[in-house]
């Protein structure tokens, strides 16, 4: 069983959990001075990353809230969890070592 | 085979009207001293004050119970206290209804339908949250060592009801 760790209610398993997406990408301010291709790039492109990724989670079937959280894409281990708002959290080489074993 | 009352037992919960108040965190707190419930909802916990019992499922939400008796009462002061501040609450009693599980075999039963951990050590009294039972989501909370209630939208109850008489059942063996 992959515990996630709500930031709000501890540890819980994955099916209590939905995936939102990749974390930080932020809504243009003003869409109408974008181009299409920066709109685009905000709508559809995504980093994709093997290895770290910050990404939004919501604890769908408990408290209901998002927050995000870093996971390594190849081992799926969850580095830490944190509170929607708060910038993307340095992890040292070390963490992102142990993650990816 | 049949089991005995003392080993599980599920029955309907006292009639109570239910409603689910979302605000900010702070704005629960003057909720919770309206409701003269203290200075604020603990998390994941479950008060009560009178005719009022309120289960604080998540940073933003409460569910409350009340005794249709003082009901109106106890909505007056909150609806007195929350005056002018943002807030949502809504009435759900027709949408969920209640259940009270009980007997030697509950926490086997329960255990056999959800992921988190029901021993007593980990989920003590007074505890409520809402998880996934089954494909049906329920709130839980802790009434007594060896007795929950779980609130589920009505349409779930069948369903629930009659997973978690097949797992006590299954515990025996
Ligand atoms: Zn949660």
């Amino acid at each position: 069983m992959l515990l996630i760790r709500c930031p709000y209610c501890g540890e819980r398993s994955e099916i209590e959990f939905a995936n939102g997406g990749e974390a930080h990408i932020a809504r243009p301010a003003d869409p109408m001075s974008r181009t299409d291709e920066e709109w685009a790039q905000y709508l559809y492109m995504r980093d994709n990353p093997k290895g770290l990724i910050a990404e939004r989670w919501r604890h769908a079937h408990g408290c209901n809230r998002f927050f995000n959280a870093l996971r390594d894409t190849r081992t799926d281990r969850f580095v830490m969890t944190y509170e929607m708002g708060r910038p993307r959290p340095e992890i040292d080489a070390a963490t992102a070592a142990e993650a990816a074993r | 085979m049949q089991l005995s009352h003392s080993e599980f037992a599920l029955a309907p919960a006292a009639e109570r009207r239910r409603f689910v108040l979302q605000a900010r965190p702070a704005t629960l707190d003057v909720a919770a001293r309206a409701l003269g419930l203290g200075d604020t909802f603990a998390m994941l916990a479950a008060a009560a004050a009178g005719a009022v019992t309120a289960l604080r499922l998540g940073p933003q939400e409460v569910l409350l119970l009340l005794d249709p008796a003082g009901a109106d009462d106890g909505l007056s002061a909150l609806r007195a206290g929350l005056a002018g501040v943002a807030h949502s609450l809504v009435e759900v009693s027709d949408r969920q209804v209640g259940l009270d599980l009980s007997g030697a075999l509950v926490e086997a039963a329960l255990a056999s339908l959800t992921s988190i951990d029901v021993a007593v050590a980990a989920f003590p009294v007074g505890m409520a949250t809402r998880t996934l039972l089954g494909k049906a989501d329920g709130v839980l909370w802790r009434t007594a060592p060896d007795r929950f209630r779980l609130e589920v939208w009505r349409s779930f109850a069948p369903y629930l009801s009659g997973l978690l008489d097949e797992a006590a059942r299954d515990a025996v063996f």
